[in-house]
């Protein structure tokens, strides 16, 4: 039985399509990425799983539970940690744990065990009875961690789990992460971290205008693009280059760009002498050589034409520099009426 | 786990939140008694011995109004339940609730207990801080219903609070409506002068004003000047508890967490 399985889910604030009628499965124990940028939807599709937002299209069903018929069951099942922070910061680390214990109705014995184990686990123990406004980002997003699993659930939501979080702090966070899935609970997390979810996940989905445009492990994705991409910048005209690559087995395609060309090669880091030496047969005097191995970056620039992010980094990635679409929730960009079926 | 409506050991952490909240934020709770105090000191102690129009012959106004300053203290501390649920919302915590596998009939009354227990302890420092002042517990014996009546006024207006707070999606447009309610309703309740000095068309509205059989009631058991019957008032109030915590119950049903 799978996890979850999404059943032409929807979601329309308005006459705004946050999420368009998606629909796919979720094995148990995977660790599933939702990827895409911010207002994809994906916060949207992870609210309707969780029962905080009703569906206007479809449903799904959770550990076997259907989101709208049975919410009760589905809550009883699932972890869930939030995008924005959802502690009360007056109480200490283990009043949050066991207030939370109590709303999941764990046995007082049980609570017992269960609270200190999960406070080991992310590695707050020594400031276990200190208020949450003492604690730093990272160890506020662990005591979230901590928490969603520790109920044990049968499935894992986390959104956008290392937001806002350092680098350092990030790597740590995925540590917590793949240690909890390595127990056996189900995992599905939201990014808008390309490298994250290349690092992290089984398998992703990535979503884009509120459809799932790709889901395969990161490893099938970026094979799908066919190899690493050779970047040749030229001096001047590119003359008989491309037709003379385009003669080779190892190439793969060939664009032919404003400063030079694009080739698309089998295996990159062995290939870029040979297409300095076919370059130098033509006459083509080369200026620059770069080699790009596929990222879920490049898989998404392929899929959807558009950059995830303007720049390049992604470790402080702002809402305002993910194309200034905002918030999530509200600001869900209209998608055309092709997705009705 | 919730397929009971009421979910009890969900009650009971909303509770001991509360009230760890409340124990540990003393400021919070004296300044919510600062109001109520000043009332005390100066309308009572201004006031004392003054001829003022239908309060019975030989009551001293101090003993008039600590009733009617006490049901106070309860409704400004019962407000911030419903204030509570609002920071909630804006903190994100609520999430944290509302995602787990309780009822929102078992968060209402969660709510209902955590508020109803700090805005009696408030209610019941007035009362105590009253004694120096003067104050005279005249029927002893009938003391203990004074919690009995403090306690069904607190459920009422913490239900009031968690329904009103359940239509609004932040927390100052409610903090600016109750503050603009209180003092209507305290001035509606026969607090600081008998309700039948008012236009009748007011006194009507007195009369739906379930503060006004509150005070009226704690009049009658410590006091023991009621302008109406104890059964009258506790079954207004008691009426008015339940209908108070239904209504929060369903209107906070509606509430999505996005």
């Amino acid at each position: 039985m799978a996890a979850i399985r999404v059943e032409g889910l929807g979601r329309a604030f308005g006459d705004t399509v946050a999420v368009d009628e998606v629909s796919f499965e979720v094995g148990r124990g995977e660790l599933f990425g939702l990827l895409g940028p911010n207002g994809a939807g994906k916060s949207t599709l992870v609210g309707m799983c969780c029962t905080l937002l009703r569906p206007t299209a479809g449903t799904a069903t959770v550990s076997g539970h259907d989101i709208r018929a049975e919410r009760a069951a589905v809550r009883g099942s699932i972890g869930v940690v939030f995008q924005e922070t959802a502690l009360d910061e007056e109480l200490t680390g283990v009043e949050n744990l066991v207030f939370h214990a109590r709303l999941y109705g764990l046995s007082r014995a049980r609570r017992r065990e269960r609270v200190p184990e999960v406070l080991d686990l992310v590695d707050l123990a020594d400031v276990a009875d200190d208020t949450v406004d003492t604690y730093s980002g990272g160890m506020k997003r662990r005591l979230e961690i901590a928490r969603g699993f520790l109920h044990e659930p049968a499935v894992l939501f986390l959104d956008e789990p290392t937001l806002g979080l350092d680098a350092g702090t990030r790597r740590d966070t995925w540590e917590y992460i793949r240690a909890l899935n390595d127990r056996g609970v189900t995992v599905v997390m939201t990014t808008h971290y390309m490298e994250e979810a290349d690092a992290l996940c089984d398998r992703v989905a990535i979503m884009d205008n509120g459809a799932v445009v790709a889901l395969d492990s990161p490893t099938q994705l970026k094979a799908g693009l066919g190899g690493d991409v050779v970047t040749v910048e030229t001096a001047d005209r590119v003359t008989g280059l491309p037709d003379r690559l385009r003669g080779v087995d190892w190439v793969r395609g060939v664009e032919v760009t404003g400063g030079g060309l694009g080739v698309t090669v089998d295996d990159g880091a062995r290939r870029v002498a040979n297409v300095v030496r076919l370059a130098d047969e033509a006459g083509v005097t080369i200026s620059a050589v770069d080699r790009r191995a596929p990222s879920l970056e490049t898989v998404f620039l392929d899929l959807t034409g558009r950059e995830v992010r303007a720049g390049g980094d992604s470790g402080l990635a702002e809402p305002a520099a993910v194309g200034g679409r905002g918030d999530e929730l509200g600001a869900a960009r209209a998608s055309g009426p092709d997705g009705g079926e | 786990m919730s397929r009971l409506p009421v979910d009890l050991q969900g009650v009971y952490a909303l509770w001991v939140r509360d009230i760890t909240r409340f124990v540990r934020a003393p400021s919070q709770v004296v300044g919510a008694l600062l109001t109520p105090l000043l009332f005390l000191v100066f309308l009572g102690t201004g006031f004392s011995g003054a001829a003022i129009p239908g309060i019975p012959e030989g009551v001293d106004y101090l003993q008039y109004i600590v009733p009617g300053v006490v049901g106070f203290t309860l409704l400004f501390g019962a407000s911030f339940a419903g204030l509570a649920i609002l920071a909630d919302r804006d903190v994100g915590f609520l999430k944290e609730i509302l995602v787990a596998p309780v009822s929102r009939t078992s968060i209402v009354l969660g709510r209902v207990a955590g508020g109803s227990t700090t805005a009696l302890v408030q209610s019941l420092l007035i009362l105590l801080l009253s004694i120096p002042l003067g104050f005279r517990v005249r029927r002893p014996l009938l003391a203990p219903l004074a919690l009995v009546v403090l306690l069904l006024l607190a459920v009422t207006f913490v239900g009031f609070g968690i329904a009103l707070a359940s239509q609004f999606r932040d927390s100052q447009g409610f903090g600016i409506l109750v503050q603009f309610a209180i003092l209507p309703l305290f001035f509606l309740s026969g607090a600081l002068y008998p309700l039948d000095q008012l236009p009748t068309v007011v006194q009507y509205l007195g009369l739906l004003n379930p503060l006004t059989y509150g005070v009226d009631a704690l009049r009658g058991v410590l006091v023991g000047n009621a302008a109406y019957p104890l059964v009258v008032d506790f079954g207004a109030l008691a009426l008015g508890a339940v209908v108070m915590v239904v209504v929060g119950a369903a209107l906070f049903e509606r509430v999505e967490a996005g």
